[in-house]
């Protein structure tokens, strides 16, 4: 009962400062350890955004910093174009969907304006 | 000064395939968490079991298991003498006070850790293995050529962590490094209960929620241990008390005794309750 009432009104304990520091450190190093991994996210995380818009998937660059209270990624993914790319080179690993193949199967390849000025998108996940 | 080795088995030269005993690094990553003290007190604890112990000081260049089991007038040779074959093995292998079945080769202290040879650092062991039922190398703090040449010979490791950030970090750090081919067992080393009540200090809990290995042994920071380094008689040389215990328990447990999982004794008064109900820091 004393139990939970100290743990009601009590601040923090430095002991718990220190297990939530080192759950955040731990979780860098062993990021830092598997670079494999961070290429696989990479690779995961722009198939799925070129689902909706087409990404320069050579200027992706994907880090990892302590914030306030969390492991923070920082993704910096230039988008080219806005609306959902239809060429296979940008979709690579997004099978189309039959619907789409159906549709565009006799029609010619509509025009795309590719606006050369990348925007960027900047997600951050806790 | 000291007495011929006996091999273990009489037959061992003639067949190779004779059961051979068991090489344990003891290791952490992070200096200064009393690796050499628990090399010292396991060996003792297993020692007292009747088994034959060999304690390995890999620490070439900072010799000091010697020093902590007391036998530092006997070091005539070590082990880069081994080594470098100006020795035989059994006239390195220095016979403890106490103990008549632990051993010591201790490390050379004027020289280089780069000066050992991998190679022949695993054959040394081997060797070691075949007269002795344990051998126990006290590896040196680092994760560098010190720290492979203890771990080169061994197929099982002991992980000492105090309960401290910086130590668990390197802890996980080093069992990164070694991976599950050691099966490293954790020991919790330094624990102040009286701290960990107080959520001052981590408990063994919260240790091993980050490392997730087994638990081999929990020792509570006892002046006893600092009296007993300062005489060179390690504590589980003692009949009685709890740290001595705890050793013996750790050595059981090696043995592979099924034996309740190591605690610490909490004492909790309602007067200690009330007090940290009511303030202090912390």
């Amino acid at each position: 009962m004393i139990e939970f009432f100290k743990n009601l009104f009590a601040p923090s304990t430095s002991s718990s400062t220190a297990k939530e520091r080192l759950r955040l450190v731990l979780m860098t190093d062993h990021i830092s350890l598997a670079p494999e991994m961070i290429e696989q996210l990479k690779r995961d995380l722009v198939d799925v955004i070129s689902r909706y818009v087409e990404v320069d998937r050579q200027k992706i660059d994907v880090s990892f910093e302590q914030q306030d209270h969390a492991l923070a990624m920082l993704a910096n993914i230039p988008i080219l174009s806005i609306g959902r790319p239809v060429a296979p080179t940008s979709v690579a690993n997004v099978p189309a969907s039959p619907v789409l193949h159906a549709a565009n199967a006799g029609a010619p390849l509509p025009k795309r304006k590719r606006r050369r000025r990348a925007s960027t998108a900047q997600a951050s996940t806790t | 000064m000291h007495e011929p080795v006996q091999p273990l088995h009489s037959d061992v030269s003639e067949t190779p395939a004779t059961p051979r005993g068991r090489a344990i690094v003891i290791t952490s990553g992070k200096g200064g968490v009393g690796k050499t003290t628990t090399t010292a007190n396991i060996g003792h604890a297993l020692a007292r079991r009747g088994v034959r112990v060999a304690l390995v000081d890999a620490d070439i260049g900072l010799r000091n298991l010697d020093l902590v089991l007391g036998l530092e007038q006997r070091v005539r040779f070590h082990v880069l003498d081994v080594l470098e074959e100006k020795v035989e093995l059994e006239d390195a292998l220095i016979a403890d006070k106490y103990s008549p079945t632990l051993y010591l080769l201790a490390a050379a202290q004027a020289r280089e850790k780069d000066e050992v040879d991998e190679v022949k650092m695993k054959a040394l062991i081997d060797r070691l293995r075949e007269l002795f039922d344990y051998v126990i190398i006290d590896s040196p703090a680092g994760i560098e050529q010190g720290f492979k040449n203890a771990v080169i010979g061994a197929q099982e490791a002991i992980v000492v962590c105090t309960p401290e950030v910086s130590a668990v970090r390197d802890v996980d750090r080093v069992v990164g490094l070694l991976g599950n081919a050691f099966r490293p067992q954790l020991i919790v080393n330094r624990l102040r209960p009286q701290l960990v009540k107080k959520g001052k200090m981590l408990s063994v809990e919260d240790v091993n929620a980050i490392l997730r290995l087994p638990l081999l042994g929990v020792i509570a920071d006892e002046p006893e241990i600092i009296v007993s380094t300062n005489k060179g008689m390690p504590i589980a040389l003692q009949d009685e008390g709890a740290t001595s215990a705890a050793y013996r328990a750790i050595a059981a447990r090696l043995a592979g005794e099924d034996i309740p999982a190591p605690t610490v004794e909490m004492k909790d008064s309602f007067m200690d309750r009330l007090g940290s109900f009511f303030g202090g820091r912390r």
